[in-house]
């Protein structure tokens, strides 16, 4: 059995690491509000977006020379895969899940026959793949974890992806990234980007009537060469807000199991210190006893 | 009748409201929107949103190029980047234009589509310190 000593130092170190652990879930807390927030407020711009686009491509279905961010390149050899992580641990799960279904693609491509890349975003997922892929990364984004994430790391990203498509370098192009549900749940996703998705123009009364009516300015063509990359960058950045807020949820959640373990661990290691020290006091007690007994 | 407006930028919404008039800068021109335009989708250059109500201009929007989708009872413009024209910073502006026009010299002068996309972004930032200096 420990020292009392010892079982003191330790319930010590516990209480402090409960003050950490209870700290840093109400600085996830605040911080899961804020990205809540700024994920809420980027919706609008990405709803107007999917609209034009549904009406732009409805326009110019069917004509020749499509974009290759809408089209593709018509092949299906070389998938990139896009795994995006925080930059900092100590939020349970959240990025193991990430690095799970990303490297579960990975090999279930590659038995297909498919080359593989990477371009890992977080600094988790790089270090992680470094590991075991560092020959299928291409590039990497890391520092998405400040206080505000800029459109302009969206932008950067998409006009990598893009770069890379327009090299002949990739065929398609998939986000993998946690879904913010609540800040219990997060549900690693795989979304692809390229080619492009294109839900169909609003749909009812709508579509039908509208998009025969609609004028362009410039043409239908320089119009949709233009919002794509944009679109793209916007995907991109409401998966980096949901990674933010799913990142703050994640951590709330484990830094609050970790106070209510340190409170139990707190718990019984007293117990077992009381118990220590009744049975050092009963021990004396007999000492003294029959101590006087024998005189 | 008055037409609704929104000017949205990635971050956030800037404004909704409802106003007579917005004047655009539309890439091949300014154009006007007002109730029953014809729907339009519209590239947008660097340049000014001005909304109108009545003869009045009452408020300025500086949009830095992006896309406007006009209808009969709506228009909606999609910003890559809003600033009210009171808060521009002639500063940072002339800055990025400086951080532009390095980029331009150091640019390969053969590579046609990326010499396009910087002028289009030096015509945006010299159309923002303009507004900055003209309100």
């Amino acid at each position: 059995m420990a020292s009392l000593k010892e079982l003191r130092a330790r319930i010590g170190s516990i209480k402090s690491t409960r003050k950490i652990t209870s700290a840093m879930k109400m600085v996830a807390a605040a911080k899961l509000r804020r990205a809540q927030a700024s994920a809420e407020a980027a919706r609008p711009y990405a709803a107007a977006m999917r609209r034009m686009l549904g009406e732009l491509a409805g326009a110019t279905r069917g004509e020749d020379g499509a974009p290759l961010l809408l089209a593709g390149t018509g092949q299906d050899k070389v998938h990139l895969l896009v795994p995006m992580t925080s930059d900092r641990g100590l939020c349970g799960g959240f990025n193991a899940n990430v690095h799970r279904l990303t490297v579960q693609s990975i090999r279930r491509l590659q038995s297909e026959g498919k080359t593989v890349r990477l371009l890992p975003v977080g600094r988790r997922a790089l270090s992680f793949f470094m590991r075991d892929h560092a020959d299928l990364i291409v590039d990497h984004v890391i520092g998405t974890s400040a206080k505000e994430i800029p459109f302009s790391v969206a932008s950067g990203l998409g006009e990598k992806i893009n770069a890379l498509l327009e090299a002949g370098e990739i065929d398609v192009c998939t986000l993998v990234f946690n879904k913010f549900r609540n800040a219990m749940t997060q549900v690693p996703t795989c979304q692809q980007l390229v080619p492009m998705v294109v839900e169909d123009a609003s749909p009812g009364l709508e579509a039908s009537n509208d998009v025969a009516q609609y004028e362009f300015e410039p043409d239908e063509a320089t119009l949709l060469a233009m919002l794509l990359p944009r679109n793209l960058q916007v995907q991109i950045y409401a998966s980096l807000l949901e990674t933010v807020a799913g990142e703050n949820g994640a951590r709330m959640t484990a830094m609050d199991n970790a106070t209510r373990n340190a409170g139990r661990t707190i718990d019984s290691l007293t117990q077992v210190y009381n118990r220590t020290r009744q049975t050092n006091i009963t021990n004396e007690l007999i000492e003294i006893i029959s101590g006087a007994q024998a005189v | 009748m008055p037409i609704q407006i929104e000017i949205i930028s990635p971050e956030k919404v800037l404004v909704s409201r409802e106003v007579d008039m917005a004047v655009l800068p539309g890439m091949e021109g300014d154009i006007a929107a007002m109730p029953e335009h014809s729907p339009m989708m519209l590239l947008l250059r660097g340049g000014v949103v001005a909304l109108y109500e009545g003869d009045k201009v009452t408020d300025r929007y500086f949009v830095g190029g992006g896309f406007a989708d006009i209808t009969p009872t709506r228009c909606t413009v999609l910003a890559d980047k809003a600033v009210p024209v009171s808060d521009i910073s002639i500063d940072m502006a002339t800055a990025q234009l400086e951080a532009l026009s390095e980029a331009w010299d150091k640019a390969d002068k053969t590579d046609t589509s990326r010499l396009v996309v910087l002028q289009d972004q030096i015509q945006a930032v010299r159309a923002e310190i303009e507004a900055g200096i003209a309100r």
